[in-house]
């Protein structure tokens, strides 16, 4: 039974429709998992019931020889997806009793697929951060953990958790600034964030509207190229999300990359770069240079002031969009004597350190007198990012960089707690992507002399993120990596 | 550029929100910290580059103006931490 959850979401599928074994054994399977990784602490809401009850449904439809694309797949779901009926937190105490009325579009896209519904994930509170310590239910255990807990990564750090556990088939992840791909590369899985406006961001709690997307994690390549096709599509309640055809992105999977032009941008090997890093992205190079694929080097010039047009753009957007929690339509309410004072009272009791540092450098930046020097500006220095990458991709199809700076690190780092800037420097590979709006995605290449997984980064041109998917299960089939 | 604690306290009540007692400094230190290293944008000539505001804001159409959704109000009063009389209800705002 255990031997259930090692299969990917492909091979689940093969056994499902070859009545190997029921979805509710697959279901209970993963449960089990559930009960007996708790200490990981990746979920913060769990629906067995709910699961199960998907589960037989599954099995009624398989018998009747009418299975639909993710029929009895169990899947764990990040808390920033509202889920109808189902405790949606975004793991914030100001709204840690909210139940929505409505289900977002992407988990309903994967549910009317037949996909099961294990719970819901931690992550660091409102999406902000980089290690799911923010999160109200307590920091989340990266399952590579030897001695020492090390953070799963974040946001979507009970993704990653629950992915590399086997705790769930795959995830959901939102990826704002990294928030999928640097999670999935502390924990050996991989991960997607695709073009700006392939996904509805409908239901999704807002954090920066601009650069928020949702995405898959899973445990391969192939398995996120069938999330993803489930996942997206033209939404008319975003009005952001694309009116684009949805590919069939697990067709590209071991097409040839001959003569596919891979780039290698200079400003992603900073003198000090961790030399294990630097020597797992020479291994990935050389893994599709020996496909017959082109190495380019490539300059994106205005790299190193991505973080900061990041932490510029990012809070201005969440301190709008976070201005809704306020303790009276719906999350929990902090009582005074006048309204003024329960808006008050509610926000600074229900938000959480970080979200507060970041809704007020976000009014900061938005306010009178300061709103040209920063906010307008860091919206010029975004134009110019993605200039760089519309001049590099004219002479590559991918590009391909290191996914984060470092391994995952010990939860309660010193470094990280003391300084804030500490925590955002781990996003200096991936934030450039949700500026330019690209698709992106990490996958594992092999793991360091300490024992924990590497992750790699490919980057597509807008809606073209097929050739990621080409390249990355090209080298996938040759990194040889062993999941956890 | 540096900000006072007057600057702080003014960004706090604009956000909502209350420094803890105490944390004054250390907020208006760290808020220094951050904004010095954004500071560094400075250095970028941006003269007659158009602000990004969206990456595809090409996207954006008209709907037409019809209702969609609506008559929801038990749905819309059921995660309210307090209503009356099919209303949300607030302390008084007007003495």
């Amino acid at each position: 039974m255990s031997e259930l959850t090692k299969l990917t979401i492909a091979e689940a599928l093969n056994g499902l429709k070859e009545k190997k074994f029921s979805a509710k054994e697959l279901t209970e399977a993963y449960v089990h998992k559930m009960d007996e990784n708790r200490r990981f602490n990746a979920y913060v809401s769990e629906t067995p019931e709910i699961a199960l009850k998907a589960a037989e449904i599954a099995d009624k439809n398989y018998a009747a020889g009418t299975p639909r694309a993710l029929e009895g797949i169990p899947l764990g779901i990040k808390d920033l997806f509202c889920t109808k009926g189902v405790r949606t937190t975004a793991c914030s105490h100001i709204i840690d009793n909210f139940v929505p009325p409505y289900e977002s579009t992407v988990t309903g896209h994967l549910f009317n697929a037949g996909a099961v519904c294990l719970g819901k994930l931690s992550m660091d509170e409102f999406a902000m951060g980089g290690s799911n310590e923010n999160s109200c239910f307590g920091p989340v255990i990266n399952p590579w953990s030897k001695d020492v807990p090390l953070v799963p990564g974040g946001s979507s750090g009970g993704s990653a958790a629950a992915v590399c556990a086997e705790m769930c088939a795959a995830a959901t992840g939102t990826d704002t600034g990294g928030s999928i791909r640097q999670p999935a590369a502390f924990c050996g899985i991989v991960g997607v964030k695709p073009t700006y406006g392939r996904c509805s961001r409908y239901g999704i709690m807002a954090f920066a509207s601009s650069l928020d997307q949702a995405g898959p994690m899973g445990k391969d390549v192939r398995d996120c190229a069938i999330l993803l096709k489930i996942m997206a599509g033209y939404d008319e309640k975003d009005s952001t999300s694309a009116r684009k055809e949805v590919p069939d992105f697990e067709k590209v999977l071991g097409q040839d990359i001959k003569g596919l032009k891979i780039g290698i941008p200079a400003e992603y090997r900073p003198e000090g770069l961790n030399k294990e890093i630097a020597d797992a992205w020479d291994k990935a190079t050389a893994i599709l240079k020996a496909r017959g694929a082109e190495i380019v080097d490539i300059s994106l010039p205005h790299t190193k002031y991505a973080l900061p047009v990041y932490y510029i753009i990012a809070p201005a957007e969440a301190s709008s969009n976070l201005a809704r929690y306020d303790g009276i339509r719906y999350g929990n309410r902090v009582d005074g004597a006048h309204v003024d004072d329960v808006y008050v009272n509610t926000r600074t009791q229900g938000f959480g350190k970080e979200v507060k540092r970041r809704i007020m450098i976000g009014t900061y930046v938005l306010s009178a007198g300061y709103y040209d020097a920063y906010y307008v500006k860091a919206q010029k220095v975004r134009r110019l990012i993605q200039n760089d990458f519309n001049e590099a991709f004219k002479r590559c199809d991918v590009i391909l960089t290191p996914t984060s700076p470092t391994t995952a690190f010990p939860i309660g780092d010193k470094a990280m707690m003391e300084n804030p800037l500490n925590m955002y420097l781990n996003d200096v590979f991936t934030v450039s992507v949700n500026l330019a709006g690209l698709p992106a995605m990490s996958l594992p290449i092999g793991l360091a002399s300490n024992g924990l997984p590497l992750g790699m980064q490919l980057i597509s041109r807008a809606f073209d993120e097929e050739t990621m998917f080409k390249a990355a299960y090209a080298l996938e089939q040759d990194a040889g990596f062993k999941r956890k | 550029m540096s900000i006072s604690n007057e600057t702080v306290e003014k960004i706090a009540s604009l956000s909502k929100l209350k420094i803890d007692e105490g944390k004054l400094d250390e907020t208006r230190n760290e808020f220094n910290k951050i904004l010095d290293w954004m500071a560094q944008l400075d250095e970028v000539d941006t003269d007659g580059v158009e602000p990004l505001v969206s990456v595809n804001a090409q996207n954006l159409v008209c709907r037409e103006d019809v209702v969609t959704d609506g008559n929801k109000k038990a749905e819309i009063l059921a995660n309210a931490p307090a209503s009356e009389f099919g209303y949300f209800s607030v302390p008084k705002v007007v003495e």
